[in-house]
């Protein structure tokens, strides 16, 4: 293990905090493999989860996946502790770097004082690493980040205990073991296939490329469940700022799952991974193309067109779906 | 995503701040790229903060006119809606929907308003303070 802890900005925060403690412990993981090799990339449209009254839109696996996911795919073994006294999960987290160790940890992003005013908003499954403390405050490595910062305890143990949906209860997790030996090829082929399954054979209709379907047709008549344009605006925008939020830029997550496929590629020993790759970004690019559209008739820049936009979504489903098609051609499947 | 196309709007929301984007190079390599932030974030998430604003400012008058406590203001302000706040204090829907008439608030005792006090992050004479 290295001594010095280095800081490495990530554009999701659990896959950047997995790939951060994996390279500090010589385990050289980027951020879209450790993203690739969880399967994380998906689609959900949850209508029965509620965010200030809009239905949750999520455009990757839930949180907790990818740690799950690598455990799985590679092997390693982290140790999880959630706790039922603020006070008990703060001593056990200075105890803990105490012995040297790199720290994982969930928090509310609104409790949060190093981030920007306008990025602080209720969401409890931000992870972050803690490296050290320096007097009162402790060292974090928050991936989403350029550089580490350094946070103050009382923030810290709000953030952590923050109450709510996906309440992380202080949850703090650290490496415990490494295998010997780790074989990449074969984890990775695993979690391919098993993603382009999840998106494509789903019998649950809301979920994966049938999800999106699904949600291009609920926004085509919108008009007909909500009777105000301003109601519209806010349901539309709602959407894209579950793409936004917090780490990626529209169709973020597409991105590194095509830059996941391009280090598949060449592990592999399969060129036609990078023919899916570049199938992934062209699907990421349309999701892109749906955000400035949306945003556009949001800000009354351009008409309200409803059918417009669901067929620009429906444009989304049809490039996903052709990439993951391809993917479980060229794997055999 | 090109290289050249990732945006660097340089957005309010982001504050100086930059995030860290995948994107594909000359040669059709993926490599990291920072941006400044991408309009159309903003333009959404300005949305957001706006409708909370409004809210919030639209409950503050109400709270100042009597018509609500200043529960409802604080509310907002802290960026919650009621179902996020039943959830963040334990209190059914309904008990905080009662805590938000101008006459029952007043008369909470101290254990319950400690609850709304430290979801807020306040101390207990800064919720008691009235709206001015």
């Amino acid at each position: 293990m290295n001594n010095t802890y280095q800081h490495q900005q990530s554009a999701h925060c659990e896959s950047g905090v997995v790939s951060n403690i994996l390279r500090h412990h010589d385990i050289a993981i980027s951020e879209p493999m450790a993203f690739g090799l969880a399967g994380a990339l998906s689609f959900a449209y949850i209508p029965f989860i509620k965010l200030n009254g809009l239905p949750l839109t999520s455009y990757r696996m839930p949180p907790k996946f990818i740690l799950r996911g690598i455990q799985k795919r590679l092997g390693v073994k982290f140790r999880f502790k959630k706790f039922a006294k603020p006070e008990q999960g703060m001593q056990a987290l200075d105890a803990k770097l105490a012995e040297g160790r790199l720290v994982g940890l969930q928090t509310s992003v609104y409790w949060l004082p190093y981030l920007p005013e306008d990025m602080r908003f209720h969401f409890n499954a931000h992870n972050l690493l803690v490296y050290g403390k320096q007097g009162a405050d402790y060292l974090i490595s928050d991936p989403v980040l350029e550089h580490a910062v350094t946070c103050d305890a009382s923030s810290l143990q709000k953030a952590r205990f923050a109450k709510g949906a996906l309440a992380a209860k202080g949850l703090m997790y650290w490496l415990e073991s490494t295998p010997d030996t780790m074989d990449l090829a074969p984890a990775i082929r695993k979690a391919i296939i098993a993603n382009a399954r999840m998106m494509l054979k789903t019998p649950v209709p809301i979920i994966g490329i049938r999800g999106i379907r699904f949600l291009a047709k609920k926004i085509r008549h919108l008009d007909k469940k909500l009777h105000s344009q301003k109601k519209i605006q806010l349901y539309l925008g709602h959407i894209v700022r579950m793409q936004e939020e917090i780490g990626t830029g529209g169709g973020g997550f597409r991105f590194i799952y095509a830059s996941f496929l391009q280090e598949a590629a060449e592990i592999l020993k399969e060129p036609r991974l990078l023919e899916a790759s570049k199938m992934m970004t062209a699907a990421g690019d349309q999701w892109r193309q749906f955000a400035l559209a949306t945003a556009r008739a949001c800000k009354n820049k351009d008409a309200l067109d409803l059918n417009l936009l669901a067929d620009k979504m429906l444009l989304c489903a049809e490039k996903e779906e052709q990439a993951w098609r391809f993917i479980l051609q060229v794997l055999g499947k | 995503m090109q290289k050249n196309d990732v945006p660097q709007d340089d957005i309010h929301t982001y504050n100086g701040l930059k995030k860290l984007l995948y994107a594909v190079d000359e040669e059709g390599s993926y490599t990291r790229v920072t941006s400044s932030g991408w309009e159309v974030e903003e333009l959404i998430n300005g949305m957001a903060v706006a409708q909370l604003n409004a809210l919030s400012e639209e409950a503050l008058q109400r709270a100042r006119a009597g018509e609500t406590s200043p529960l409802e203001y604080l509310m907002y302000k802290h960026r919650l809606d009621l179902p996020q706040l039943a959830q963040a204090t334990g209190f059914f829907r309904w008990r905080v929907r009662r805590h938000m008439r101008p006459d029952v608030w007043p008369k909470l005792n101290d254990r319950l308003l400690s609850r709304y006090a430290d979801v807020f992050g306040l101390d207990l004479p800064s919720l008691k303070k009235p709206l001015l």
